[in-house]
């Protein structure tokens, strides 16, 4: 994928280095809070592609919040680039499961919103940006277009434009696909790798779907719930571009649906 | 086309059974005057410039007393969207003054502003601005607090936030708030002027008022049809463009 000339200078992507992290979450509803996460350790070298999954409740969402600044641990840390994270930073953009695009912009605006927010560019260099990752996601034509007249798979297009424009270190994902359907996701799969392999960001990615874990994945991160913590890691050294439905893709996701079969079959051993 | 073919045969057709009961004497002609009388009327009354004035004077205090009312409610609401404490004790104060009638202020207003612009003005600033206290309040508590990660995330905070992200983002409540004060202005203006007689202009609810003073049934109908025809032309000139705007791009509404 050759670049735009005049496009600034490619930013490092970042080391990410999870450092003994836990978080409670304390719910008045409920007899219990919630060990979400304890003390997790994870390393995540510079322009990897991570991939966390686990049952629902296993604070894999949860780690990504907290590597994005969203919210803090209550104790351990996470390091960027050597650097502790203290709030949220435009060098690590999220994509929700929700686009969370802006309805009162259209979708060259909402490329644009982070952009304006970037210092040291003009407004004719902060264009050229946004059209180039409208471009590089395939909405060219859509441009112009309102938020609610994409489709599911078009949102979560523009919302990677959006997030990618800013030229974030590090990309956190939070089940951005979970939501569409098959044959979209399927097309998404491509495009990401495609993408990340143009620009080289460090990307945690975080699912409960196994395939779709094994398709993008350096590295798939097995999460078990209550407490939540790193069960298994898997290298996947298939080459790319990968497609989902490949046999080897395949014997992968078998292994890792078994290692995770096994936690929620250990989750009801303990339930009762 | 279709549908202002519609709303004509409508409302000709409103006047039509209008005509028709006056015609046939149901009651006398004191309590309910003919359409033709009506429009005699409005055209003496735009003739000899006494409408064109009332209009004028009644115009003046709603847009002045409304936008002093929205300049005071939309930060308010903010306020206490943001803050527990606003919200425990501004936002109470809000919910419980909305509910009184705005005909209420009136006997307060004559005593603290005697009869002058002043009480008037306060009646309509007190009549608009606790709706859109509330409004503004509902509007940003109602944002998706997606937008408001996503934002944080590029990095938007303080007044950023406000102006780019939380603003905007309830847009959709502050029409539809600000709309409902512009309805609540309407009302308390016409209590006022109903209810209050001062020296400094003559407006349209003193017209009315003089109308009923004067058994001029015909002045009262027609004066009555002036508040409506201002009310719907208020909703198209200030309201239908923003209303527009946020059919077009959050695809919300109907036409």
């Amino acid at each position: 994928m050759p670049l735009v000339d005049g496009l600034p200078e490619e930013e490092q992507s970042a080391k990410l280095a999870v450092e003994n992290v836990s978080k409670r979450f304390h719910t008045g509803r409920r007899q219990q809070d919630v060990h979400a996460l304890d003390g997790v350790t994870l390393q995540v070298a510079e322009g990897e592609f991570v991939c966390l999954v686990g049952p629902s409740g296993c604070g894999k969402s949860t780690l990504l919040n907290i590597i994005a600044g969203l919210e803090m641990p209550d104790s351990g840390q996470v390091l960027a680039d050597g650097a502790p994270i203290l709030g949220p930073g435009r060098h690590r953009l999220v994509m929700f499961q929700e686009s969370g695009l802006f309805p009162w912009l259209d979708v060259f605006g909402n490329v644009m919103f982070g952009l304006k927010l970037k210092e040291g560019l003009t407004n004719a260099e902060r264009r050229k940006v946004a059209q180039f990752y409208i471009k590089l996601v395939g909405l060219e034509k859509f441009a112009d277009a309102n938020i609610h007249e994409l489709s599911g798979g078009m949102k979560q297009r523009a919302a990677l434009a959006r997030a990618l424009a800013p030229n974030p270190r590090v990309l956190l994902m939070d089940e951005p696909f979970a939501a569409l359907d098959a044959l979209t996701r399927e097309q998404l799969y491509g495009d990401i790798q495609r993408i990340w392999a143009a620009r080289k960001k460090t990307i945690v990615f975080v699912t409960h779907n196994v395939r779709e874990a094994v398709c993008l994945g350096d590295r798939v991160v097995l999460f078990s719930p209550n407490p939540g913590r790193i069960r298994q890691e898997f290298h996947i050294p298939l080459p790319r571009p990968r497609d989902i439905n490949s046999v080897e893709l395949a014997g992968y996701s078998s292994q890792i649906t078994k290692a995770l079969k096994g936690i929620l079959h250990d989750g009801d051993a303990a339930a009762e | 086309m279709k549908r202002l073919f519609h709303a004509t045969l409508f409302f000709l057709g409103l006047l039509l059974v209008w005509h028709l009961v006056v015609r046939a004497k149901v009651w006398s002609p004191i309590l309910l005057p003919s359409p033709a009388s009506v429009g005699l009327y409005l055209r003496d009354a735009v003739r000899d410039g006494s409408l064109w004035e009332a209009t004028l004077v009644t115009m003046r205090r709603l847009l002045v007393g409304y936008f002093i009312g929205i300049l005071i409610g939309l930060p308010l609401g903010l306020v206490t969207a943001a803050s527990k404490f606003a919200e425990d004790t501004i936002g109470v104060l809000a919910l419980g003054l909305q509910t009184l009638p705005s005909v209420c202020w009136i006997p307060l207003a004559l005593l603290w502003f005697g009869q002058t612009e002043a009480a008037m003005l306060f009646v309509v600033v007190m009549g608009t601005m606790w709706s859109v206290v509330l409004a503004t309040d509902n509007g940003v508590r109602s944002i998706p607090p997606i937008y408001a990660r996503a934002a944080r995330t590029m990095g938007s905070k303080g007044l950023h936030r406000w102006t780019h992200v939380l603003l905007p983002a309830s847009l959709p409540f502050l029409v539809s708030g600000t709309k409902q004060g512009w309805a609540f202005a309407w009302r308390s203006l016409m209590a006022a002027e109903i209810y209050v007689t001062i020296l400094t202009g003559f407006g349209l609810g003193h017209l009315l008022h003089y109308g009923r003073e004067l058994n001029a049934m015909d002045q009262v109908i027609g004066i009555m049809l002036i508040i409506v025809v201002i009310g719907l032309l208020a909703d198209k000139v200030l309201f239908a463009p923003w209303e527009r705007f946020l059919h077009r791009r959050w695809g919300t509404g109907k036409r």
